[in-house]
């Protein structure tokens, strides 16, 4: 198997007249890659066109070879989603019914559901909330649950759309440190730039295009000066 | 009215929703099929029984019958009053809707949404000749359930943003950005449902593709927040 890679060949994309992504061509190997810009700037829709839940008025996306048009749900299988609010995310009224979402929906035997929602409840610290109702739990609690709820599906890869903006600075370091520690290629559209900072290439997006393309060490001071 | 799933170690979380759901049924035909308040006395006590078998706190699941019962007697009086019937009825009556609320309180209660929307996906595929997707429905089941809160949230959140700029009570004021943030949630779900793997075409049905391209969350109208 070939190294996990995303690649988009002159990709565009127009809401009505509204162009949010101009002529991109990109390929994403390195482990964490961090995706910064304004509002507006375009960087959400990059990363939904990602998993083929938008799809490019122009141009190709390609994840491992499948192309996201042709082959969508082969590419939602592939690569993961987390939200920036995990309320719209989970499911489910309680925590155990909600990570096992994913694994019913593919039609997984119940004991295997079982095995796999019982390892990712212990892997993110949720197995004391296991019959709690989801709607209880805290920010920060409620993101790890989106993201064990995506991540106990096995994905190559995994995007997460501005994973740390409504959380408080315990949870935010929480969901930092989830995001270390994954062994999956990781791809995180936000605006905290201290969680960037040990990750493998930034890019930034103004006006739809890409301006800064590089290491971390590189890129944010470039793209702070830019902020002016 | 119905609680939500409550984790208790106990034989009646162990029965599966079909038998619960089963009894629950039996015991509505034979509450309403018996005279009087005996059926109503006969399904309480079963009621108390299960709820001490269950583990379950007397007082929590009082409480959720409150607001009914309440409800009821207003509806059985009024009707007493007005109608004439006699204040016996009325009080079998609200007896019997108590006693069946009880038990279906009990089953919420005791069974886990996930084998409920399991049950109902089951129950509704004999309506699959009709063009219905039994798996759509069970899953809108649980989706009912698991945004009552959060729509309950949302209408604080509204409800203290206008009090904050001076506006008290104003349907208007509340109602409308409570349906934008509803149609914007439904939007942010729908695409949450599809990164999650979630098939919208129901596999048991002949002539779906097993490989849909467009992600039903691909509009070019509206850029995600």
């Amino acid at each position: 198997m070939p190294n996990p890679s995303i690649t988009l060949r002159a990709v565009s994309h127009a809401y009505g007249d509204r162009a949010v992504l101009r002529d991109l061509s990109l390929t994403l190997t390195e482990r964490r890659v961090a995706i910064l810009g304004g509002n507006g700037s375009g960087k959400s829709t990059l990363a939904r066109m990602l998993n083929g839940l938008i799809l490019p008025s122009a141009g190709t996306v390609t994840v491992d070879g499948l192309d996201t048009r042709r082959d969508g749900r082969a590419v939602r299988q592939r690569v993961g989603f987390v939200f920036q609010n995990p309320d719209v995310q989970i499911v489910y009224p309680t925590v155990e019914e909600d990570v096992g979402f994913g694994l019913k929906a593919r039609k997984m035997p119940k004991d295997e559901i079982a095995r796999r929602v019982t390892a990712a409840l212990d892997r993110y610290a949720l197995a004391r909330y296991r019959h709690q109702p989801a709607h209880q739990l805290s920010g920060g609690e409620k993101q790890l649950l989106a993201i064990a709820g995506v991540l106990v599906l096995d994905p190559a890869h995994v995007v997460f759309d501005e994973p740390t903006t409504l959380l408080d600075l315990r949870n935010r370091r929480t969901v930092i440190q989830a995001i270390r520690d994954l062994p999956q290629h990781a791809i995180v559209v936000t605006h905290d730039l201290d969680m960037v900072m040990d990750f493998d290439r930034v890019l930034v997006l103004e006006d739809g295009r890409v301006v800064i393309d590089d290491a971390p060490s590189v890129a944010v001071p470039a793209y702070v000066a830019r902020l002016g | 009215m119905l609680g939500l799933y409550l984790h208790r170690d106990s034989p009646i979380h162990r029965l599966g929703a079909g038998v619960k759901m089963g009894g629950l049924l039996a015991a509505t035909l034979l509450v309403l099929a018996l005279p009087g308040a005996v059926g109503a006395l006969g399904a309480g006590l079963s009621g108390l029984f299960a709820l001490w078998l269950a583990k379950l706190p007397l007082g929590r699941v009082l409480r959720e019958l409150r607001a009914p019962v309440l409800m009821l007697g207003l509806l059985f009086g009024v009707q007493a009053l007005v109608a004439g019937t006699g204040w016996a009825d009325t009080l079998a009556a609200v007896a019997r809707f108590a006693a069946l609320i009880l038990l279906a309180t009990l089953v919420t209660l005791t069974t886990k949404v996930a084998a409920m929307v399991d049950l109902f996906e089951r129950v509704f595929a004999i309506l699959r000749p009709l063009g219905v997707n039994p798996a759509k429905l069970a899953l809108m089941l649980a989706l009912t359930i698991r945004f009552i809160p959060l729509l309950a949230e949302q209408v604080r959140e509204v409800r203290m943003a206008q009090q904050a700029r001076g506006v008290e009570r104003s349907i208007a004021a509340l109602f409308v950005p409570l349906l934008v943030k509803i149609l914007r949630l439904a939007d942010d779900l729908t695409a949450a449902l599809d990164a999650r793997g979630y098939d919208p075409t129901d596999d048991a049905r002949p002539g779906t593709s097993p490989n849909d391209a467009v992600g039903p969350n691909n509009k070019e109208a509206q850029p995600p927040c």
